[in-house]
């Protein structure tokens, strides 16, 4: 590529708050957002806005998503296994939004640090069984111990046994004990979250880098397919709906499953003679496979299949529908075992001796640690996020009823560090026999920060801050967000060449010609139509049913280990990744040619 | 099931006794994914129909009878005589019918009347030796489904030139049941030309299919008098890796009737690009079909057809075993010999390195 002039992103200090958000700083940690006595530190660091894991704006609550897990992530690469060259990734949120950098390791201290990475990740990966084995135990534990959390209001008295008992203490003691538990065990898990993570990419990463250098300019996503996991557990969700509808036709159910009204399809159900049959395995299937949200586990709003069965059962009728009229709903799992074969020999065939070794060698341990990389997303996005903001819902309900404000979900609007002294107000004025103070002043604050985090939400995140650098080429950056030296590039203005369209990632093979559906929001998904071109932001591993209906997927975010790269790798589908404004670019019911394998979108006609 | 004609994309078994050495083998090459400029076989059958005439026969040997072949005068004389009551027999119906069928259909694929190639394709040791037919029977650039059939005509009769009438009669080869198939093919109007490699010459990377095009005929990128456009494909997952659009500045051009005109290519030919999406990839399968078909590194010269409809107009010239890879064992350099941890952390440091 060559050289452009220097073009630089703006630097945050120069953005322009929107309109009614001023004061937004105060909703956040102070090391979170950008300081001005650090101006020149941070305008020196490039920053990227990753929308993929964090599109909306932050309510205060949900920093601890971000917070817990970039932490993590940094404490494994920096701390556990002193990766040599990589540091963690560092955060700020800025109007709203997140931003990363990553951070590197100074070049004369990398020679140290690698005789304790090997020691440590060599251990990890000659044990990788056993420890992933003891990894499920415990998270599994930590999501049981979430789950038995129960927040419920002071009584008017202490019970009598705690007297009898002589407990010495009040029910507000457990009160707190949980919330500082509910927090602790979030935080174990997101630990967990990245014990395995990092190591995965790791190996995949040398597998990647082989790959470049014995076969120049292969395409990365002949490399994913490679490793390519058929059996994630991350599908599995999809794949218990698919089964629940090919039993519900089976058992001659199909004219009752006629919408996404669970109660009305429930009801119907179990008024017919096959129906206990049916309502059984739907029992089943949902511990633990409905601990399943269509948005990423990072939002406190984020709609779980167990909490609204209106989402599972609608998905169902789909496919039922589709299943009556013959389809076959489950993912081609033997073509793509298949294809994973044909591309794995394709390539090793084209080697000899010792070469052909390495490559059998390290593409033997990247598949026994990728699995992970899939399946985690299941542990702690889905199912221990799915719990903890059950548990953090219940709370803020618990405080609605005391008055403190008027929903559940007001609770968002507090730090996790807020909400202690407000439950404390609440145990306060129950033990002292008053009335709390929270319920005269957090309406206000809440109508306050809901108008601020409004305001914010009206604008759309910068995609990066400052200079970024001439090559892009930390591996984490480039495999997981899709922040390459081009990409960069582009949204600098840059070129794509091409004339009606846009360049982003290949991120799963095939051609497709069809209508484009451009989706923002999860809410939007029932709109899609069969056989239509999904295009957004960044879409959720969750909205798997919808990507039985599409045809393709084009994203502004994501690189070759998105999440929206991984769902259509599994279900076939054409995609392109990481195009940067697509969204935006293209309006519904344009027709599109998506190339997941050259990586381009054509607009053919508007 | 036609009789008499035989279209080389015909989806029936090609038969060897029917379609003659060269048929067979441009069918063949067909129906394997390597399209050969298209056309049809008039099958030994056509043949039988009007040379096995029994009066003919009969005539043919009146005229052989006491034949001394050191007399070159004589026997010039009688296969002149021979081939002459060939080119004047009378063609059954049925035997014209189907090949002015064939004939039209060939012209309307190149969407109206364009230049053939109308040559023998021997069956079996009538002829001395395969370059021989070559030689003799090959008539090129025929315009008109007249001037067609004349030559067709005149590849029956090539059986029995002075030569022809020799050879069997030194190897003593009897004349009954000696019969001849004859190809009509589309001469190449190229569009655009050039090679690709089932290998990437560069570094000897299997993995790759390596595509130089240009403007018009393939001899200036072969003779290097143009910077051709230039295509690296993945040859597992058939996706272009890396792609050079060069200035090309000249091309050469057929006129139609056998000559070729050199002549400046101007803007925005000139660097656009000469192939198109699905053209590159088209070439790239054709390149792919004859490593597979042959079962080595392949060199291949392609063209584009520009009479012939889309998704039918890229058409093998040539296939031929790459020597200068395939003959060495591939040395691949790798950062990181073996697997494991210790592997990991050098590579992992080299890819530090190279950044």
């Amino acid at each position: 590529m060559a050289p452009k002039a220097a073009k630089s992103f703006p630097s945050p200090y120069s953005m322009k708050t929107p309109k009614g958000a001023e004061g937004w700083q105060e909703l956040y940690p102070y090391y979170l957002t950008f300081q001005d006595n650090l101006k020149k530190q941070e305008e020196a660091k490039f920053w990227f806005c990753d929308s993929q894991h964090w599109p909306n704006v932050f309510k205060p609550f949900e920093v601890i998503g971000v917070e817990f897990a970039s932490r993590c992530l940094g404490a494994y690469n920096t701390r556990h296994y002193i990766i040599p060259p990589a540091n963690g990734i560092d955060f700020r949120i800025h109007m709203g939004y997140n931003y990363f950098s990553p951070v590197g390791v100074a070049p004369e201290l990398i020679g140290d640090r690698v005789p304790h990475f090997m020691e440590r990740a060599g251990h990890y990966f000659q044990n990788w069984t056993e420890l992933l084995e003891n990894w499920r135990k415990d998270v599994l534990s930590n999501i049981a111990e979430i789950d038995a959390i129960n927040f419920t209001a002071l009584p008017d008295m202490v019970p009598i046994e705690d007297i009898k008992g002589g407990k010495g203490m009040d029910p507000s003691v457990q009160l707190f004990d949980d919330y500082d538990r509910l927090i602790s065990l979030c935080y174990k898990n997101w630990e967990r979250h990245f014990e395995f993570l990092n190591l995965g990419y790791v190996a995949y990463l040398d597998l990647f880098m082989f790959c470049k250098e014995a076969f120049p300019g292969i395409p990365d996503l002949a490399i994913a397919k490679m490793v390519m996991g058929v059996d994630s557990v991350l599908f599995r969700p999809d794949d218990e709906l698919k089964t629940l509808a090919d039993l519900a036709v089976k058992l001659g159910l199909t004219d009752l499953f006629t919408g996404d009204d669970a109660a009305k399809v429930l009801g119907a159900v179990e008024g017919h003679s096959n129906g206990a049959q049916w309502l059984a395995a739907f029992e089943k299937a949902q511990d633990p496979w409905f601990n399943y949200t269509v948005g990423n586990g990072f939002y406190g709003t984020d709609v779980y299949w167990r909490d609204n069965l209106d989402l599972p059962v609608g998905y169902i009728s789909d496919y039922v529908a589709r299943a009556a009229k013959g389809e076959r709903l489950h993912r081609p799992k033997d073509e793509l075992i298949a294809e994973r074969d044909r591309i794995t020999e394709g390539y090793a065939d084209a080697l000899d001796g010792e070469a052909k070794e390495t490559f059998m060698g390290k593409l033997g341990l990247a598949r026994v640690v990728y699995p992970y990389v899939e399946d985690h997303n299941f542990y702690i996005e889905h199912w221990t996020m799915g719990v903890f903001w059950r548990k953090v819902r219940q709370l803020g309900q618990l405080l609605a009823d005391q008055g403190f404000w008027a929903n559940a979900d007001d609770i968002l609007y507090l730090s996790r560090d807020e909400v202690r002294p407000a439950m404390f107000d609440y145990a306060n004025a129950w033990a002292v026999g008053t009335e709390p103070i929270g319920p005269t002043y957090w309406p206000t604050e809440v109508a306050r920060r809901t108008k601020i985090i409004n305001a914010l939400a009206t604008q759309r995140p910068a995609p990066a801050f400052n200079e970024p650098p001439a090559e892009i080429v930390e591996p984490f950056t480039v495999m997981l967000w899709g922040i390459t030296t081009d990409q960069v590039q582009q949204w600098l203005g840059a070129d794509s060449g091409l004339k009606n369209g846009l360049k982003g990632m290949a991120a799963s093979g095939g051609v497709v010609e069809g209508k484009a559906r451009v989706i923002t929001s999860p809410d939007q998904l029932g709109e899609l139509i069969q056989g239509e071109i999904l295009v957004a932001p960044v879409t959720a591993p969750s909205w798997g049913p919808v990507f039985g209906k599409i045809s393709a997927t084009v994203t502004d975010i994501g690189g070759m280990m998105s999440h929206a790269a991984i769902v259509c790798r599994e279900y076939g589908l054409p995609a392109v990744t990481g195009t940067g404004k697509a969204s935006t670019t293209i309006k519904t019911g344009m027709l599109l040619r998506v190339d997941g394998t050259n990586g381009t979108v054509e607009i053919l006609s508007k | 099931m036609s009789l008499y004609t035989f279209p080389f994309d015909s989806a029936e078994k090609p038969e060897h006794d029917r379609l003659g050495g060269k048929c067979t083998s441009l069918a063949i090459m067909t129906g394997a994914g390597m399209p050969v400029p298209p056309g049809f076989a008039v099958t030994t059958e056509s043949y039988d129909a009007v040379v096995n005439d029994p009066k003919l026969q009969a005539h043919i040997k009146e005229i052989l009878a006491g034949l001394d072949p050191d007399n070159v005068a004589d026997l010039d004389h009688r296969s002149a005589q021979i081939r002459e009551l060939i080119l004047t027999q009378p063609v059954p119906e049925e035997v014209y019918a189907e090949v002015h069928t064939a004939y039209a259909k060939l012209m309307e694929l190149c969407g109206g009347e364009v230049p053939v190639a109308v040559r023998s394709s021997a069956t079996a040791e009538d002829l001395p030796d395969a370059s021989f037919a070559g030689q003799q029977d090959t008539y090129l650039w025929i315009i008109g489904e007249q001037h067609v059939l004349q030559k067709i005509r005149e590849c029956w009769a090539s059986l029995y030139t002075a030569r022809a009438i020799t050879y069997r009669l030194a190897n003593n080869i009897a004349d009954e049941g000696l019969s001849i198939a004859v190809a009509v093919q589309k001469m190449v109007n190229s569009r655009s030309s050039g090679v690709a490699m089932t290998i990437d010459p560069a570094n000897g990377d299997r993995t790759k299919i390596v595509i130089d095009s240009s403007w018009g005929l393939g001899e200036m990128v072969v003779s290097g008098e143009v910077t051709p456009d230039n295509f690296v494909l993945d040859k597992i997952m058939m996706s272009v890796v890396n792609r050079i659009i060069s200035d090309k500045h000249e091309e050469l051009v057929p006129t139609g009737h056998g000559s070729i005109a050199r002549q400046e290519v101007e803007e925005p030919r000139r660097s656009s690009s000469s192939l198109s999406e699905d053209e590159i990839m088209a070439v790239a399968k054709l390149a792919k079909a004859a490593e597979k078909h042959y079962g080595t590194v392949q060199d291949v010269e392609w063209a584009i057809d520009a009479d012939l409809p889309e998704g039918q107009n890229v058409l093998l010239l040539q296939s031929r075993p790459e020597t200068v890879w395939s003959q060495k064992k591939v040395e691949t350099k790798i950062a990181s010999a073996g697997s494991g941890i210790e592997a990991i952390t050098k590579s992992m440091l080299a890819s530090m390195n190279r950044s």
